[in-house]
This record gives C-alpha cells, structure tokens and sequence, in this order.
C-alpha cells in the first residue's frame, strides 16, 4: 500500500539516527567547569607558548562579561557552562607514523562511518586531517603538500611549528571578543586545523577534515584558521557525523579565512551533527561563527549543507575588503522534527566593484523551524558593489515553519542589490505523479529535494556532493504531508 | 488484461463511481467518453491506484491478479502508465533524470539491474526522435514552464520511454493545437501492438479522429450508460449527451 500521513509520521518518528553509535576509547579529560585555572590547563596540556596562554585568558575574561544572544529565532534551555569539560584528548597521544599504529577501535568508527583512511588515501587524492575529540590523530599526504610549500596541520601543532604565521592571523577575521561563543571558543579551543597555502601556489588535492564528537559531557571547541597568501587557491572541505548522546552536546567552533590578494578559498562542509530524538530530545548545540576576509581581487565562496544539529546558529560571512573581491555564499539547510536552524551570511562590501552572491535552500520537516537570516551591507566606499540574493523554501506536512530575515544596508547610491525568495511545499500530486511512473514515495521525495537543492549541489566538490545527497535522503526519509 | 467489475469509488464520503463494468484486452483500444463530471478522471485515477479516491465495493483485476491492495508504484511496475490531464511540475529534476529514475526503479522492482548508461541515451534519443522532442527538451525541469502541448508531449515520451501493456491517457488531447494533437497521436498509434492496450479518456471526439477506438463507452453520473463502437463517438459529437440522457430516462 502507499503511504498515508499517518503512516509516514510514524516511520519517520522511528527513523534512528544512522550514525549513532559510540567508540569506547580511553579519555584524558578535564574535570568539568570554566575559570582561568581551567584556561591555563589546557594551554599547558597542549604545551603552548606564553603569548598563547595570555591570548586565551583576554578571551576567557572578555567572555565573562559578555551574554549569550537571544535574537536568533530558535529556542533551547541554555547549557549550563560550569557543567562542561572543556577537554578531552584521546589517551594514546599519537604521533603515528602509519595506520597500523592507531587504535584498531578509532579506525573501526571510520569504517562505520564509511569513511576508513585508507580508502580516502586511495580514492580521488584527498588529504584528510581527522579530528576525534579534540586532538588531531592521523594526518595524511603532508609530505605531497610540504614539497609544495602547503601547511596543513592542526592549529596546536601550528602554534608549536609556525607561531609566526599563528600570531599574525589568529583572530584578525573573528576577533576574541566578536560574539560570546566567538570568545568562549578562543578561551579554551582544543583543537582544530590550520591550512596555510604559499604565495601563487595552487592546492592539488581538496584539503578535507572530520570532525567527530566522542566524549559524553564534553563540548567541541574547534578553531580553523586558512590563509591563502597572494594569488593561490585552495579546497577546503569540512564534514561531521556525531554519535548518538541524551544529553546536549555544545558545539562552537570558530573559523577564519583570509585570501591575501588575488587568492581563492572554496570552504565547503557538510554537517551531520546528531540532531536530537523525535521528541526533540538531545542533539547537538551548533553555535559555529565563520568569516572571511577578502583582500583585493580574491574570492571566498562558503558552500554548506546543513543536516544535523537540535540547534543551529550560524552565518559564514564574507569581509570584502578589497576592491575587485567576490563573496559568494551557497547553503541548503534541512531540519527535520524539533530541529532549529537559524543560518545565513553576512556580506560586508567595503572595497570597490565588490560583488557577492547568496542563494539560500531552507528545507523544512516534522516540527522543525528554519530561518535564514542575511545582512547585506554596502559601505560608503563601496562604488559598484552589486548583490544578488536568492532564498528558496520547502515545506513538507503542515507543522514545520520557514522563515526569511533579509536585511539590507547600503550607504552608496551606485549599489545594485537583488533578492528573490520562493516558498513551495512539496504535494501530494507530486508524489502521485511519480508513484505513477513507478517511483516510491522515499525515492520521490529524494528526487524532488535534490531537485530543490540541486543548484547549490553542483557547487560542492564532486566526492562531497554524492555524501550531500546521501545525507539529504536519510535526513527527509519519509517525511511528507 | 484489465477487468473492471461493479466499481465504486468515493471521494470524501462522495460516490463518484457507482458500478463499473469495463474489460479492456491486449490490442484494443477503447474510448470512455463523458461530460464533466461524470467521473472519467476518478476512473482512471482510481486504476492507478490514486489513494484520495476510496475504492467501496467492486474490485479491478489486471493481467489476471487482483490489484486493489496495491500501491501506485506496484501498479506501475505491472505495466500500467496514466497520461496525466494535469502533468506536474518538478523544479530542479530534468526529462531525462526523471526518465532514468523511473526506468531503473522499474527495473529494480523487476529484479534487474540498472539500464546501462549508453542504452538508456539510445532509447531516450529514439524516442525523442519518434516525438519530434528537441533534445534540449529533455533537460530542462520536468514540466517546468512547458506549455500545454508540450506538458502532453512529454507524456507521451514518458509512456514512449516506460512502454506500458495498459496506457491510459487522460484528456490529452485539452491544450492541444492540431499540429501537437496529430504529433501527440501519432505517437501513440505507433506505440500501439497486438500486447498492449490504450484507453483514451475524451470529452470530445476530435482525438478520436487520430487515435480510434475499436469500443467507445458513455460514462455518465458514475455509470458506463452505453458501449459501441466509432460510429458512437460521431453519433455524440452530432447529438451531445442530452441525446443519451433522454435516451436513457425513456
């Protein structure tokens, strides 16, 4: 029989979460709780330099006095700080010099996840920086990369090996004191990548990391710092599956990009993050800040797809600095049951003839609430700056709702700024018609969202958008009114 | 192939249906002829296996199994294709994705395996040429911004590409200017064999013109009033269907 509503609501109630499991491995972690003792430990636990330290307690202290904000459109009870370890490092410190040397447990989680090292060195050149936890285990192709110049490592083994280029770029896109996760995670990030690409040099491989969340009861500070020197390019690709927790789970990472004149940054991710059970039980608290500096003539394009997470708050910016620069900003956001998102971008035009594209899938199921919040901002000096901004909808059954915050600011007269927005709700007669021609209901609604979200699809690297698509079909499975 | 017997169907407690009789065998094409309302689309809807429309009393039998239990899909991968009055629109999705997902869902359900890649453009390019489709037709958004003829168009394509036993097409012939109305027929004469069956559903007779029906039946007010053959269809485009009301209430 084809489904009914009713039908439909149930299965989609006990979908499981499919990468919810849990690796048992030994954990170094912090007793739980936040003050500059705490601050101290773990700079000291990650051996680091006395300029770095006191970087993290200006952060901390500023921190204090700031509040969490309260103007996204989305609900939670606020983590309770003082109740979180702040970190967690795998006990086994590794400095692997094969695979055959990690814990047999690590390389069966990504076996489940199905994304085992090996393949990855094998398939299509990708060069993986897994994050498990908070400490960087396994790094692989940095010899390809060193010979031409390319850093890619972890942001503590860049403090230790390139403190000059750690100094100089840390916090100049996302200051210490921006916001108050932006602050939190510059007080006591535990890790996170670093990606540093020489002058004129063209990255050869996507430069890809893992984030996974393993530890009960500890947040995920992650810190990515990516500079582009004058004229390169880089592939940055982000990608997190979280295992199955009851309790909330914090996520705040912050990253920043700069492209030096001429340079070109693709930072492209897709999250998973546990999103919480049917009754909106458990699940991740994504507040991620990301933001690009764009210096003459360079170009940043953020490509997201957002599937996972209770709670989202999150806009990938782009600065544009210099003149001639281009911002470009391509997301499809899905929630499903009680999960909230509220994500966009922000596109500040400060130098001349700067340009910016921003085109938005909000896709909504079940009791979900998506927003997509956008500034566009064209300052005095900003001869030319043209914005084209288009922000799509879809709706699926009758109790999930879609929201659209454009703001736009522009203080030049010569500015040109489009928006368009659609809101489309995904019917029946659509799932008959392709019933009809033999296709079921799963697989149809799987067509009509990939459909939907196809245009920013074909803006993620070939090896991530089949990932993307997947992810997509399992976080809809079922779920049409 | 098909056997329709004493069929009722009702749509929000509604009767639309009430006690159809039809048998359709491999090779014929027949003509179910009506005015609005008298429940043509129901029918079909309902043969389709349209969940809106609950099935009361009756039961329909195809290739000699009873289907009444189910699914659309299942009823598609027996061989049965409904040419839609109203095709929908699928934004992002185009012909030809469209196409390879139903062929290797079919497929699927078959227990084979996907159409090879360079057997499916060999197919998609003869049929396209078949219907005088452009090839740029075939990748742009299912539906989307189509005109009325070429909505129809690409229907028949699709029943071109799927190559059912039972074709029912609905109203094709509404949105349509002669020249897609002769191209649309032609079509579909071409794919007609002694295996398979076309059931035409028409308010007029011009289709009919192109397509022709070895039996033409009146649906009227739920009901199949009266069956023959062509001459049928000519006798009601020339008397209209009070002819048949007053024929009936005598």
């Amino acid at each position: 029989m084809a489904y009914t509503e009713e039908e439909l609501k149930k299965e989609l109630e006990t979908k499981e979460y499919e990468y919810g499991f849990y690796t048992d491995i030994e954990s170094d972690t912090l007793p739980v709780g936040l003050n500059e003792d705490i601050v101290r430990a773990i700079s000291k636990k990650k051996n680091e330099p006395e300029w770095m330290t006191e970087w993290r307690l200006e952060a901390y202290r500023a921190w204090t006095e700031m509040e969490e904000p309260e103007w996204a459109n989305v609900k939670y009870k606020k983590p309770d700080f003082q109740a979180i370890s702040y970190y967690s490092a795998p006990k086994k410190k590794p400095q692997y010099d094969s695979l055959d040397d990690v814990d047999p447990e690590l390389l069966d989680t990504f076996k489940k996840l199905g994304i085992s090292i090996d393949e990855q060195k094998k398939l299509a050149g990708v060069a993986v920086d897994v994050v498990m936890d908070s400490v960087s285990v396994a790094t692989t192709f940095k010899k390809t990369l060193a010979e031409k110049g390319i850093i890619f490592c972890s942001i503590s083994e860049a403090i230790q090996e390139h403190p000059e280029l750690v100094k100089k770029y840390l916090g100049t896109v996302v200051p210490k004191k921006d916001n108050f996760y932006a602050a939190l995670n510059s007080a006591v990030f535990s890790d996170g990548s670093f990606c540093y690409i020489p002058k004129g040099v063209r990255c050869p491989m996507e430069l890809s990391t893992y984030f996974r969340i393993n530890q009960a009861g500890t947040g995920q500070f992650e810190r990515t710092l990516v500079v582009a020197d004058e004229s390169s390019y880089v592939s940055y690709l982000e990608g997190c599956t979280a295992p199955m927790r009851d309790e909330n789970q914090l996520h705040a990472a912050v990253v920043e990009l700069i492209a030096l004149d001429g340079a070109e940054i693709k930072y492209s991710t897709v999250q998973n993050w546990f999103p919480g059970n049917k009754e909106g039980k458990g699940g991740v608290f994504n507040f991620v800040t990301k933001r690009g500096l764009c210096e003459k003539n360079s170009k940043i394009s953020w490509t997201q797809v957002e599937t996972g997470s209770a709670v989202t708050w999150k806009y990938p910016s782009c600065i544009l600095k210099g003149d001639n620069s281009v911002g470009e900003f391509y997301s499809i956001a899905v929630t499903n049951n009680y999960q909230q998102a509220d994500t966009g971008t922000k596109m500040i035009h400060l130098g001349k003839n700067t340009k910016s594209t921003i085109i938005s899938k909000g896709i909504s199921a079940g009791k979900s609430q998506n927003s997509y919040r956008g500034l566009v901002q064209v300052q005095g000096r900003a001869e030319n700056a043209r914005n084209f901004s288009q922000c799509d909808s879809l709706l699926m059954g009758n109790e999930c709702g879609a929201h659209t915050f454009p703001y736009i600011e522009t203080k030049n007269k010569t500015a040109q700024i489009e928006h368009e927005a659609t809101t489309s709700k995904i019917g029946e007669d659509q799932i008959f018609y392709c019933n009809q021609r033999g296709i079921d209901t799963e697989k149809a609604i799987a067509l009509i969202v990939n459909g939907f979200s196809k245009e920013v699809l074909n803006k993620l690297p070939m090896e991530f958008a089949v990932e993307a698509q997947k992810l997509l079909e399992i976080s809809l499975e079922g779920s049409v009114g | 192939m098909l056997k329709i017997k004493n069929l009722h169907a009702s749509v929000e407690d509604k009767e639309i249906l009430k006690g159809i009789n039809l048998e359709v065998k491999p090779g014929e094409v027949h003509a179910i002829m009506g005015p609005n309302g008298s429940g043509k689309s129901t029918l079909s809807s309902v043969i389709a296996g349209n969940e809106d429309f609950e099935v009361t009393e009756g039961t329909i039998e195809f290739l000699g199994e009873n289907i009444d239990e189910l699914a659309p899909e299942e009823r598609a991968h027996k061989g049965i294709f409904l040419s839609f009055q109203y095709p929908v629109e699928i934004p992002g999705v185009t012909v030809t994705n469209f196409m390879k997902t139903a062929i290797n869902e079919t497929r699927r359900a078959q227990g084979l395996e996907d159409m090879p890649a360079n057997e499916m453009l060999k197919k998609i390019r003869e049929k396209s040429e078949l219907l005088e489709i452009d090839r740029k037709f075939l990748s742009r958004s299912l539906n989307q911004g189509f005109s009325g003829g070429e909505k129809k168009r690409n229907e028949i394509f699709q029943m071109a590409m799927l190559e059912p036993k039972l074709a029912i097409l609905d109203e094709t012939d509404s949105g349509l200017d002669i020249d897609a109305l002769k191209i649309v027929s032609d079509g579909v004469n071409r794919l007609k064999s002694k295996d398979n069956a076309v059931v035409v559903i028409t308010h007029y007779q011009r289709l009919l013109e192109y397509i022709v029906p070895d039996y033409v039946h009146v649906l009227l007010n739920g009901r199949i009033v009266k069956s023959g053959t062509k001459e049928l269809a000519l006798e009601l485009e020339e008397k209209g269907y009070d002819w048949i009301k007053q024929e009936l209430a005598v």
